[in-house]
């Protein structure tokens, strides 16, 4: 199943956030969005996913989802959004309450997704009980737990420190080697656009246009940290992305 | 120039403090010092008689009521139009306030309605229930009924309002039905202001029975401190008095059981 964006445009007010967007996401390939704070990256994964619609343009999804996935647009949020009342298991078996599945089927989902996912020990625990990384690990089991088609990620590391993102950002590889699913991974980070992403969107500052859209050939699996190619990308994308940057935090400033 | 200073000390510490902590028995300590004060005085004639019975002699009116049997007789009179005015006015309170929360229909036209007669003192309609419901049980359930329908609307609309929204956006993206939301997402999310406004509304619920069984009633805690009160027997309407306190504590130290119980994922 792929999605193609046609000619996304939205206004809150008399402010154009977005303006034109047309990307295609692909099958089985991370598109990374990356772009200036308040270019509407995080409103564009709303419309993809069908939180929010756009004043103009549709989110066009073709091909159907696999029969298997529960919920084909699945996300993943910055703040986890889980359920403080709900268990690690909880929290997963939430998603799945809506379906028609028996308890043991449930139970083996929630079984696997834990598993996948290194939680296996923490199921009782509750989501204070654990640390950031851990809580987005339960995130990205309830998200597993759904089978989803196309993952949409809204920073999904930029709540937790440098060293757990480290370690989150090599499971997403090491769960995408495993089965190659399909994401749009909204960032501002550049170094997780160039790691995890096959193709990285650069948005421009308000209102956000596509400014480029930079492809990286080297596996996904095989970008080891320090390549020099990813380096090089990453410099470009800074480049194209520093003075919309500059110019954004002035916006900000005046209001 | 003079030699840089090398003499050294330690920083001086500026932290600390502002942060309550437990001193176990200092409260009944000071509860126990009162009441010996209390009866020292009452015994030399500082406190006259006439003016406060000493507590001992409320002990024994205690005592008399509990030997009696009318203990139980007052007191089961009192809880049971208790428990039935606060749990209808709960159940009643908690449907409307989730109405008000999810339904900006009922919101708009309802809310307004519902603050424009909550801070109505609800003992100033006792007359009016009396002529509604009669002299008898009715008037009494409906006067705490009304009491802690209010309040419970209130707390809990608040807690609908409050519940985190990017909890109900995450169910909506994982296709969770609109039943589902408001169940798993929405109610067990605003619970910790609900339980509040129980606290709350138990509170008022105490002060309406006594207040209602002031005026109409033959049993009950209220009758029993009335009766007292008209025949200036103050120990036994310090009895009466110390009944109620207990009572409201205990209801206090059960809804806070049930916070316990109810909360426990949150400490």
């Amino acid at each position: 199943m792929d999605l193609h964006l046609e000619g996304i445009t939205h206004r809150y007010g008399d402010m154009t956030v977005l303006d034109g967007i047309d990307l295609k996401i692909e099958s089985g390939q991370i598109v990374c969005v990356i772009g200036p704070s308040g270019c509407g990256k995080s409103t564009l994964l709303r419309f993809i996913g069908g939180l929010e619609r756009p004043d103009s343009g549709e989110v066009l999804q073709v091909g159907n989802a696999p029969a298997e996935s529960l919920n084909p647009l699945t996300y993943i949020f910055q703040d986890f959004a889980l359920l403080p009342w709900r268990t690690v298991e909880g929290n997963v078996s939430l998603v799945l309450e809506d379906h028609d599945l028996s308890r043991h089927a449930a139970a083996e989902i929630i079984e696997d997704v834990l598993a996948r996912t290194k939680l296996t020990d923490f199921k009782k625990a509750f989501p204070r009980q654990l640390s950031g990384g851990m809580k987005q690990r339960v995130a990205i089991a309830r998200a597993l737990a759904v089978k989803p088609a196309v993952m949409l990620m809204d920073e999904p590391l930029s709540g937790l420190d440098a060293q757990t993102r480290e370690l989150l950002m090599d499971d997403l590889i090491d769960l995408w080697s495993r089965e190659k699913f399909t994401a749009v991974y909204v960032t501002h980070n550049l170094n997780e656009a160039v790691r995890l992403g096959h193709k990285i969107v650069v948005l421009s500052r308000r209102p956000g246009r596509i400014r480029e859209i930079v492809e990286i050939d080297t596996p996904i699996d095989g970008r080891r940290r320090g390549n020099a190619v990813l380096n090089q990308t990453q410099d470009v994308l800074w480049e194209l992305l520093r003075e919309e940057a500059i110019a954004a935090d002035m916006e900000l400033t005046n209001g | 120039m003079a030699d840089p200073d090398t003499h050294s000390r330690p920083v001086e510490f500026r932290g600390g403090g502002f942060a309550p902590k437990p001193i176990r028995g200092l409260g009944p300590a000071v509860f126990i010092v009162l009441f010996i004060l209390w009866e020292i005085g009452s015994r030399t004639g500082v406190i006259s008689a006439l003016v406060l019975p000493a507590p001992s002699e409320a002990l024994v009116a205690l005592r008399d009521l509990w030997v009696s049997g009318e203990l139980w007789l007052h007191l089961g009179a009192s809880l049971q139009r208790l428990l039935m005015g606060w749990t209808i006015g709960s159940v009643l309170g908690i449907a409307l306030g989730l109405l008000i929360g999810l339904f900006s229909i009922v919101r708009a036209g309802v809310s307004p309605l519902v603050s424009a007669i909550f801070p109505i003192p609800k003992i100033a309609l006792l007359p009016l229930f009396i002529i509604w419901f009669g002299i008898g049980e009715e008037s009494k359930v409906a006067l705490i009924l009304f009491g802690t329908f209010f309040p419970t609307v209130i707390f809990t609309y608040g807690g609908v309002d409050n519940v985190d929204r990017s909890l109900i956006r995450m169910g909506q993206s994982f296709g969770l039905s609109w039943f589902s939301i408001v169940r798993k997402i929405i109610l067990p999310g605003a619970l910790p202001a609900i339980l509040s406004g129980m606290r709350v509304s138990s509170a008022i619920a105490i002060i309406l029975i006594v207040a209602a069984e002031l005026i109409a009633a033959e049993k009950g805690i209220g009758a029993y401190v009335q009766i007292a009160g008209s025949l200036f027997a103050t120990d036994q309407l310090i009895a009466g008095v110390a009944i109620l306190s207990v009572l409201g504590l205990t209801v206090s130290w059960l809804i806070g059981k049930a916070e316990r119980f109810l909360l426990r994922w949150r400490n």
